[in-house]
């Protein structure tokens, strides 16, 4: 273990992004100052927060400049509400006029805030077309997935229509969170309080190994941005040719995978030996075990 | 409405519209116009194969029809829940869904979403709400939760979420809060066939939904907000 080590699980999102980002280079749009809060918590007696749970702004990595937007999960779990959502687009926007090496979005985030769920769901909307029409002007956006709420609902979406996904073993990523399955759909269809179960279904481990997320990295900010800085030059595609790839990827894993009752026999079906004991190793051993075996 | 219903009343020209299952991919004519249709039927959960088979439908488009028009005919009671879906990244294959929607629009498809039954929470946000523009039928449902679920995981008093509802389009069920906040851009009466005409005709050249929602007094928020972000100045 490196005794310098600073946890990104741990952090909340201004640390992480003055961790992240070249040391003193982040300025903050529309900031706690501003008291932009949400309008529709006060009417069902819910706290706000001056920043609505999101800080975004400019800053530069490697020397370079960036726009970044970190989701604080310490707020309604990141919840994206109407504010909230507004400032990811805003930022993302910003990126079309100002044309940075790139957007990075430091993700956590429970997904809509049900609050204000009409205007959360809305918003996700938009950031998925931000996201998308920024990509499309050529720019990338990277996101960094590791805090305590992971990344689901509409989040989870947004985050794979960005270019590329970092991910620590601590990170999740998904759609429907273990506890909403098991609400509406019983136990025995996912047993949220089984932690295992959970970090190996939605867990970044499983999720690099199946290729929804592309840099497994350990709970470090300083490996979090190691990463991003290498993936500064990625090239955003979403021509036909490289859509029909995708395709062909995620046709391909249904036909893999599409049978396998747990993330153990996809290990397995990958040709991992001993599938069991890839969640006890640490993020090194991890990627030495599993070389060359990503779906 | 059901999907063949609405089709007839859409193209009365004709169609050739197949069924699969709960998709349904084809094309209709509208004017001298032909349209793709891509949808699904029954409140379809969209689950990691539903996913898939909208976005391959939108990639054909793309392929065989460039520039041809494309309709979002989406009947759904939400994403699927399931361990197994979590299990394959069902976020991902929504994601493909959008992307090829994405690659579509910048071919210079127009994309037109048409809540004509259901639309609920994931499967609205994968489907509909990544057209240009979207439309619903008068009695079409759109929502994220219903309040008596939202009352239990918020703990907010149902009488309270009830009472609320009334004065405030922001989290209640209902085509009428979606319209004030300027997602659904209109809710089509009458003659579908020159509704679906007049809508083609009409389509937003940009994602105008929050000034939509702002004009419309429902999200008086987002527009102000994304515009300070996008354009103040930084030190």
């Amino acid at each position: 273990m490196n005794a310098h080590r600073h946890s990104y699980y741990e952090a909340g999102a201004r640390e992480r992004l003055h961790g992240l980002l070249d040391a003193g280079s982040f300025r903050e749009l529309l900031g706690p100052a501003e008291r932009m809060t949400s309008p529709h918590l006060p009417p069902l007696d819910a706290p706000v927060a001056f920043d609505d749970g999101v800080v975004v702004g400019r800053g530069r990595l490697a020397g370079r400049s960036v726009l970044a937007g970190a989701q604080e999960g310490g707020f309604n779990g990141g919840a994206v509400g109407e504010v909230h959502g507004a400032k990811l687009t805003g930022l993302l926007e910003r990126a079309l006029d100002e044309r940075p090496a790139a957007v990075l979005l430091l993700v956590e985030s429970g997904g809509v805030r049900l609050h204000e769920a009409n205007a959360g769901l809305i918003a996700v909307s938009e950031v998925m077309r931000a996201v998308l029409a920024v990509r499309s002007a050529g720019i990338p956006v990277l996101v960094l997935d590791g805090g305590q709420f992971g990344c689901f609902g509409g989040m989870g979406i947004v985050a794979r229509c960005c270019d590329a996904i970092v991910i620590s073993e601590e990170g999740r990523l998904g759609l429907s969170g273990p506890e909403v399955i098991e609400t509406t759909c019983g136990v025995e269809e996912f047993d949220s309080r089984d932690r295992a179960l959970v970090w190996r279904t939605v867990g970044g481990k499983h999720r690099y190994l199946l290729g929804e997320a592309d840099v497994l990295v350990a709970d470090d900010i300083g490996a979090f941005r190691e990463a991003a800085i290498r993936l500064l030059d990625t090239v955003p595609d979403l021509s036909l040719d490289a859509l029909d790839a995708e395709h062909g990827r995620l046709a391909a894993r249904l036909e893999r995978f599409g049978t396998c009752r747990d993330a153990l026999d996809i290990w397995s079906a990958l040709g991992i030996g001993q599938p069991a004991r890839l969640p006890l190793l640490d993020t090194d051993e991890f990627l030495t075990a599993t070389a060359d075996r990503r779906a | 409405m059901d999907a063949r219903t609405l089709l007839e009343q859409l193209f009365p020209a004709g169609h050739d519209v197949r069924f699969d299952g709960a998709f349904f991919h084809g094309s209709g004519r509208s004017g001298t116009t032909d349209i793709a249709v891509i949808g699904t039927v029954d409140a379809a959960p969209i689950g990691v194969e539903l996913a898939l088979a909208l976005a391959g439908a939108v990639l054909d488009t793309v392929r065989r029809h460039p520039g041809r028009p494309i309709l979002l005919a989406v009947d759904t009671a939400g994403q699927r829940l399931s361990h197994r879906d979590e299990l394959l990244g069902i976020n991902g294959y929504m994601a493909h869904l959008a992307k090829c929607l994405t690659l579509a629009r910048n071919r210079g498809h127009k994309v037109l979403g048409l809540v004509y039954s259901k639309a609920v929470s994931g499967g609205f946000l994968a489907s509909s709400l990544l057209a240009d523009a979207c439309h619903a039928l008068p009695g079409a449902e759109v929502m994220v939760m219903n309040l008596p679920a939202m009352a239990r995981v918020t703990k907010i008093p149902l009488e309270k979420l009830q009472d609320l509802s009334r004065s405030s389009p922001v989290f209640a069920p209902g085509v009428a809060n979606y319209v004030a906040m300027g997602a659904v851009e209109s809710v089509w009466q009458g003659n579908l066939a020159e509704a679906l005409a007049a809508a083609l005709a009409g389509m937003p050249q940009h994602d105008r939904r929050r000034e939509l929602g702002e004009a419309r007094g429902g999200r008086r928020l987002a527009r102000p907000v994304a515009a300070r972000v996008r354009s103040d100045a930084l030190a």
